[in-house]
């Protein structure tokens, strides 16, 4: 059987490289679904329980209530990140990336893959926590497919960002900056543990250009009702991100920069 | 048909290397074909632009009348290609490298299966097929990228030195599975540095330099343009001073052994009637070189010799 690609051939490489990360996902369960877990309930444990019940009610709700949607988009950023930019860099440093680059793929369909692998890690870990959540509080989700909608797609925005990061990455310590020096700030101050009615006006309106305040914020509305941001800014503002880390993504690989000569 | 057809192929890196200047080669389907040439040459970077690894910097490439530029799905769907470097995923197992790649190019999971089965079974890998690749031996790994390179059944092959630092044990069974696949109508463009590889396995060579293509033609049609070749003889007797061997010039290594120059008007019928007018007794004798090697060295040689000229010229230096 002699091969070009049809869009039969490509759904079939879209579906390999998916299947592939999700594989690696389960293969290194220690390294991707356990420590997620670990840091959840430390998080639980020290902030919700132990100070939280000094904190009181937070919009509404008690502390630990209020905290356990913000730390499961948490959870699922820091995953769906760290997922596509660890797989995608070793497998340019190892080299065997170069399977991918020399076969009929069209480029999206990598992006996807890869994007699919993130998802599907960010999702895993995002219920893991969440469970964890139920043995600390208990929570009644409010609008369900808002949540889900917004777990999904924050996980395609970090994924894609995971990807253009190991793009650029020349080493190790390259995949290891952006979290450590971007993504973890803009988390903390993404409205994780705090409503912004609390922060002076200044801090607030600065707030406002972090967009993982969004994700957060569109996340508990979906979970508790409540959110300092409209929803309907949050779903606007995480298609500016999705759509923008896309094209960055699509025209980083179809012009090879950074994975070709 | 041709298999590949590249015209005017240019590359310069960014740093301003030209690897390649202005290179044409054509080769027929069904062929196999040698591209030789020094470390730095510009094999790799060639082998890189046909299967878009490396973005050329000018001129043409087709795939079986595929042109890379325009319809680079199709040409991409015809190769299958073994990297220099060993670049396995060396996590994932010996059967999901193969079936992943399989995957890759378009082909359904059961027919995925089956390909890999097929491919790691020819190259004595399917007992293996559950371990990491990465605990496979070095030779095993060579045959693996072979076998990921040939799941999708390309009618191109192209091997970027497949049987560097492999025993010669396994590099035979290599040579006689890639003649295997040839005779049943792959293509395949090999580049080695054992030269006695591209002399036994190919019928066409090419041999670059410099980014440019120095010899382009059958290996038959490039020995024959060797002027010589030199034998090494071992002799019963110990070598005498005044030792003359007609028609042939020699020269002693020591006590035992000659080498003799046979040009290309005589034959080892006459250097052994010559011998035997000397009285001189052959326990054995040997090639110096392989004959390709030879005309490679020639033509690097040559090379080197037209730069230190060029050098030397005051004109050119000014």
């Amino acid at each position: 059987m002699r091969l070009t690609m049809s869009m039969q051939g490509q759904l079939i490489a879209l579906h390999t490289i998916a299947r592939k990360e999700t594989v690696r996902i389960i293969r290194i369960w220690l390294q991707t679904l356990v420590p997620p877990v670990i840091t959840m309930t430390l998080y639980f444990i020290i902030f919700g329980n132990l100070i939280g019940s000094r904190i009181g009610e937070m919009a509404g709700f008690d502390y630990m209530q209020y905290m356990a949607p913000g730390l499961i988009m948490m959870s699922v950023i820091t995953n769906s990140y760290g997922n596509v930019v660890s797989s995608f860099f070793s497998a340019k440093f190892q080299g065997h990336l170069q399977e991918m680059l020399v076969a009929p793929i069209h480029s999206y369909v990598i992006i996807l893959g890869h994007v699919a692998g993130g998802i599907v890690r960010g999702l895993a870990v995002g219920t893991v926590v969440t469970v964890v959540a139920l043995f600390f509080t208990d929570f009644k989700v409010q609008h369900p497919l808002i949540a889900i909608s917004m777990l999904v797609l924050t996980a395609a925005v970090f994924s894609l960002g995971g990807m253009i990061n190991a793009i650029f990455a020349t080493k190790y310590d390259d995949v290891a900056i952006i979290p450590s020096f971007v993504l973890a700030p803009l988390t903390y101050l993404g409205g994780v543990f705090y409503t912004t009615a609390l922060l002076p006006d200044f801090w607030a309106s600065v707030s406002a250009f972090n967009p993982i305040l969004y994700m957060v914020n569109g996340f508990r509305y979906g979970i508790l009702g409540v959110s300092d941001v409209n929803i309907v800014t949050a779903y606007a503002m995480i298609m500016v991100f999705l759509v923008a880390a896309f094209a960055t993504c699509y025209y980083l690989i179809s012009q090879g920069i950074g994975i070709r000569e | 048909m041709k298999a590949l057809s590249i015209h005017g192929l240019t590359k310069i890196y960014p740093n301003g290397v030209q690897a390649l200047n202005g290179i044409d080669l054509d080769v027929e389907a069904g062929d196999f074909f040698a591209l030789l040439g020094p470390n730095g040459a510009g094999k790799t970077t060639a082998i890189g632009i046909i299967t878009s690894l490396v973005n050329k910097t000018g001129g043409t490439v087709r795939v079986f009348g595929h042109d890379i530029d325009s319809d680079l799905a199709a040409a991409k769907s015809c190769i299958g290609v073994v990297p220099q470097e060993i670049n396995l995923n060396q996590w994932e197992t010996v059967y999901n490298c193969v079936v992943n790649v399989a995957g890759f190019y378009g082909l359904p999971r059961k027919r995925a299966k089956q390909r890999a089965e097929t491919c790691l079974r020819e190259l004595q890998l399917w007992d293996r097929r559950d371990e990491a690749s990465r605990n496979l031996s070095g030779g095993m790994k060579r045959r693996l990228m072979i076998a990921r390179a040939l799941v999708h059944e390309p009618k191109l092959l192209i091997l970027d030195e497949p049987t560097a630092g492999v025993d010669i044990e396994i590099r035979r069974s290599m040579w006689d599975f890639l003649r295997h696949i040839n005779e049943q109508g792959t293509t395949i463009i090999l580049t080695t540095h054992y030269l006695e590889e591209a002399e036994s396995l190919c019928r066409h060579v090419a041999i670059i330099d410099e980014g440019r293509i120095a010899e382009h033609a059958r290996m038959s049609t490039v020995l024959r343009k060797l002027h010589q070749e030199v034998f090494v003889l071992s002799l019963v007797d110990e070598l005498q001073p005044d030792m003359h061997i007609n028609g042939f010039a020699y020269m002693a290594i020591n006590d035992h052994e000659i080498e003799v120059e046979v040009a290309s008007g005589q034959n080892l019928n006459q250097l052994f009637a010559a011998l035997s007018d000397a009285g001189i007794a052959v326990s054995s004798m040997r090639n110096k070189t392989n004959r390709l090697e030879e005309l490679f060295m020639r033509l690097v040689d040559r090379r080197d010799k037209e730069r230190t000229k060029q050098l030397a010229d005051p004109e050119i230096c000014v």
